[in-house]
Order: C-alpha cells, then sequence, then structure tokens
C-alpha cells in the first residue's frame, strides 16, 4: 500500500487465498479499497517451484480468472466504477446499544463476535458505573490504542469502554485497576497472527493479595475468579477495543489457542520464589503493584524437577524443543526454581538466564533452515542487525544461540504440590503499573 | 411483556478513514520495468522467481527484477521504494499470506 499510495508506483499485491476477506478488509479500512488485489493457492510454504510455477500458470481461486491476466490487469486497466477512488462510511461506535430483551442482546453480542463465544455478563448501566467505581480515573479518560496486526490501524478506548468489557467478562470492580492496566499496554491480547498466538499476563506487588489473584496451586486455572476473569476480560477488551477479532477477517489463527480464552493470566509466587520479583527486574519497586504482558504463546514444554547427573541436558533439550522464534519464559514452581540454585548455583535470576543462553544452542545450518527463523530473523540478520548479523557468519556446524539473551525470561508460579515446570514460549513485551489504575 | 434492557456497546473507537490516491496504471507494460518484490516470507522468492519466468516466456519486452525487501515486512523499506519509484514502472509484491 506504501509503495502505490506515497510513492505513485502502480502496484499489484498478491496473496494466498485463505487471505481474501482480511486483505480487502485492510485495504478498505486504509482508504485504498481499489488496490489491485490477486490470489493464488495456499500454501506457498514448501512448494517447488515447479509447483509454484503451476500456481503462476493456474487461475485466481477468488476471480477464477487466469492469474497472469489479473497482475497484468491490475496494473494496466484504469480505475473507473467501484475502483475510482476510497469510500466514506460510517465508524462511529454509539454508546450504548438498542434497548432490546436480555435474550435478543445475548444473541446481538454473540452474533457480532463480541464474545468470545462463552455466555457473557450483560453490561448493563447500573453494572458499568458499579465497574467504573473500582478506579479513579474518569469514564471519557483516554486509556489507550490497540490494534490486531501491524497492517491495520488502531483504535482507541476510554476508561468507560475498558469497564464495560471487564463487566462482560465476569470481572469485579475491585479488579478493574489491573484490567486498566492491562489495557494501557497496548499490547493485544487478540493477535491475528496464523501462527494462532495467546498473550500471557504475570501480575505482581501487593494488588495480588489485595484481590486474591492466585500464585500458588492452580494458579494459571482453572478456579480463581481473579485469575480467571481478569485474564478473560483482558481478550474481551483486547477484540472490542481493536475493533474486531473475527475468523477469517480479522482473525487467521489457524489452530486457534485455549490459551486465550484468560491469556494464561496469574500472579507471581514472589513469596517462595529464591530470586527477586519479575517487576523488579524490570524497574518497579518491590511494593508496587504491576502487570507484565508476554505476546506469542503458543509452545510449551515441561518436565518434573533437575535430576541430579543430567539435569542440563534435560534443560537444553526442552530448549531446542522450543521454534527460534519463540524465545522461553521458564515458568517455575517454587521446588523447581529451588532447585535451580542448589543444582546449578543460580543464586540470581540473571545467572539462570546466562546459562539458559549459553545451553540453547543449535548448529547454525539447522537454525537457519527454520521457516520463522526465514521469515522473520534472516532478513533481520542480511539487515545487518546484531546478534544475527555475526551469526550468520557461522559455519554450517557452529552451535549458535537459539534466543537473545534479553528475550529469556523467569517467573516463579505454583504451589509446591510437585516440581513440575514448564517452558512457555513467548515474548516480553512490557509491565505497566497498576497503581496509576487505582 | 419481557423487560427491554439498555446496555452499553463494547467496541472502541476507530480512526477516520482517510482515503488514499492509487496510481494511475501503465497503458501497457511493453517495454517497461517491473520490480517484482520479495517480502521474504515463506518461500516467497521461489514464487516471484516463477513470476520472472512467466514474463521471459510470455512478454519478453517486459524487464523484471526480483528485488527482496531490505529486512523483514513488518517494517517500512524507503530504500527499496525510492528505488522502485527511481528505476521502475510498476510493482508487484507477494506473497502475502
Amino acid at each position: 500500500m506504501t509503495i502505490e499510495a506515497k510513492y505513485g508506483v502502480p502496484t499489484v499485491a498478491v496473496h494466498t487465498d485463505k487471505f481474501d476477506r482480511v486483505v480487502r478488509s485492510v485495504a478498505d479500512v486504509s482508504g485504498m479499497p481499489g488496490l489491485r488485489q490477486v490470489f493464488v493457492p495456499q500454501p506457498i510454504m514448501g512448494k517447488t517451484a515447479v509447483e509454484l510455477r503451476a500456481y503462476v500458470d493456474g487461475t485466481d481461486p477468488i476471480s477464477g480468472r487466469p492469474v497472469m491476466q489479473e497482475v497484468i490487469d491490475g496494473l494496466t486497466r484504469p480505475f473507473d466504477g467501484p475502483d475510482a477512488g476510497a469510500r466514506e462510511f460510517d465508524r462511529s461506535t454509539p454508546r450504548l446499544v438498542e434497548p432490546d430483551t436480555e435474550d435478543n442482546l445475548r444473541r446481538l453480542f454473540l452474533d457480532n463476535h463480541w464474545t468470545d463465544g462463552l455466555p457473557i455478563v450483560l453490561p448493563t448501566e447500573e453494572r458499568v458505573a458499579a465497574m467504573l467505581a473500582g478506579s479513579h480515573r474518569k469514564p471519557d479518560e483516554i486509556v489507550g490504542r490497540m490494534r490486531s496486526t501491524h497492517f491495520r490501524e488502531y483504535w482507541e478506548y476510554t476508561v468507560e469502554k475498558v469497564a464495560v468489557n471487564a463487566v462482560m467478562a465476569g470481572a469485579r470492580p475491585e479488579y478493574f485497576r489491573v484490567i486498566l492496566a492491562l489495557a494501557a499496554t497496548g499490547v493485544t491480547a487478540r493477535g491475528s497472527s496464523s501462527s494462532a498466538v495467546a498473550t500471557m499476563a504475570v501480575v505482581n506487588g501487593p494488588i495480588r493479595r489485595e484481590i486474591a489473584m492466585n500464585a500458588g496451586t492452580g494458579a494459571m486455572g482453572p478456579y480463581n475468579h481473579a485469575n480467571a476473569t481478569i485474564g478473560r476480560a483482558y481478550g474481551l477488551l483486547s477484540q472490542n477495543l481493536q475493533g474486531g477479532s473475527v475468523p477469517g477477517i480479522s482473525y487467521m489463527g489457524n489452530q486457534g489457542n485455549s490459551y486465550a480464552y484468560n491469556s494464561v493470566t496469574f500472579a507471581e509466587n514472589e513469596e517462595r520464589s529464591p530470586w527477586e520479583p519479575f517487576h523488579v527486574q524490570h524497574g518497579l519497586r518491590p511494593d508496587a503493584s504491576a502487570v507484565s504482558v508476554f505476546t506469542g504463546c503458543r509452545s510449551t514444554a515441561f518436565t518434573l524437577g533437575l535430576r541430579e547427573k543430567h539435569w542440563r541436558e534435560h534443560v537444553r533439550n526442552l530448549l531446542r524443543g522450543m521454534d527460534p522464534h519463540g524465545p522461553p519464559t521458564l515458568l517455575l514452581d517454587p521446588i523447581a526454581a529451588r532447585q535451580f540454585v542448589d543444582r546449578g548455583g543460580f543464586a540470581k535470576k540473571e545467572a539462570l538466564i546466562d546459562w539458559l543462553h549459553d545451553t540453547a544452542r543449535l548448529p547454525a545450518s539447522e537454525y537457519w533452515d527454520y521457516q520463522l527463523v526465514q521469515n522473520y530473523i534472516y532478513p533481520r540478520a542480511t539487515f545487518g542487525e546484531e546478534p544475527w548479523a555475526s551469526n550468520l557468519r557461522a559455519a554450517p556446524d557452529e552451535l549458535i544461540p537459539m534466543f537473545r539473551r534479553e528475550d529469556i525470561h523467569v517467573v516463579v508460579v505454583g504451589g509446591e504440590t510437585n516440581g513440575y515446570w514448564r517452558i512457555m514460549g513467548c515474548t516480553y513485551q512490557n509491565t505497566v503499573s497498576v497503581d496509576e489504575w487505582r | 411483556m419481557t423487560d427491554k434492557l439498555t446496555v452499553f456497546n463494547p467496541v472502541g473507537f476507530p480512526p477516520k478513514v482517510v482515503p488514499k490516491p492509487l496510481a494511475p496504471r501503465l497503458p501497457s507494460l511493453q517495454g517497461k520495468t517491473l520490480y517484482l518484490v520479495d517480502c521474504r516470507f515463506d518461500d516467497s522468492d521461489i514464487f516471484l522467481r516463477q513470476m520472472q519466468a512467466w514474463f521471459a516466456d510470455h512478454m519478453p519486452s517486459v524487464r523484471t527484477v526480483v528485488k527482496p525487501i531490505s529486512s523483514v515486512y513488518l517494517k517500512d523499506d524507503p530504500a527499496t521504494w525510492e528505488e522502485i519509484k527511481a528505476n521502475g514502472h510498476a510493482a508487484v509484491v507477494g506473497v502475502g499470506h
């Protein structure tokens, strides 16, 4: 779109057919509904040159016309009719929904893709007012902006809009400050990536006790009301405040992700951790309350404890099981955390992270051959970005780090019913103060 | 008669749609330079090489240049866009999935 609109070069964009509706939707809201788009079958990935030549020689599965005829027409056919220019259309958002019966409103919310598919609490004026009382912030105050993907525009939202979604999730007013902080991150919990991502939210500080969040047995779900509804509110506010998360249009996660139902939301078990809390690592005082968000949650690996003889190899095997594009965040039950201290001598989290960084290595040829490395890291390496540019110079058999050191994290959570622990493949985004939203 | 409820709309506020201009189309591609812009995603380079071969077979007067973007597709790439503006007449960008 940039090359067409900003540089004035006639352009055709080629996409795979599964993305028909989403790319037309993006062109519409970008003010370029006439953008010339051509489609070929999905997938491109893994196809041979011969197979892809057949795509080129074949027909556009959306238009039914020859692909190359579509390309040539797209570059040479003058604009007329509906192509002639961008349409203006109403994009206002009314404050209220037309009054209706409870059953009809529930159906409306479901039909409009305003829910996650589970029953919701209808956001009546009374309930929203009660939720708003959970923070000193004014209802019309702007909280932030959010979008489902890099290519879409940011939508904006107020304290009142966040409260509406918090009510829908079944949250209590005392949780609202945490939910506002999550909204203030500007990080969506409803990314549209075809990789079917979810988000993780870790709460630290006194707020955990004040609202009875769970950091112990069962912290990652189910059963704790605060953990469950705060996480669900994060998902609902993301999909609604960013302007939608509709499969095929603004959500393309190929398999979906059940983590997304409550965005893996829990409190860190600071009291039983041998290390400083996560929010303190990121510049906040121990007595401050904060929430930290991680994106790209897809893969997990797990094991039980650390065996005396081969714990290093076992951890290395887990790390090697991750995709290099999803850096590891270790979610350690306190028993496992103390084992890392006892077995490895990692008195500080930083020492453990250093060791993980050094341990997680692959032969360069294997590393660079990962599809997601090819898609997202190799281009940056060739652009000169470190450390990847240096790693690109490694010999094929040379062991190179799978992850950047700064992308590896450790959080302590669990109730010590055993020493199970897991690695979540995800990317830390930011930490936001909860206290500012009280 | 069932009571009606008044409830809030949960949707955020969209930005205004600002129409953007589309470039005038070419009278034809004959004798023109066409950039095939590789967005470096999911083997798009192999696909665009096949499109380049198609032009060589069917429209040899069209000069094609396969041009990979400088970095990852999430980043704007003004250097590449400037090059295409200066040296090309049209572009095909692919493959978005």
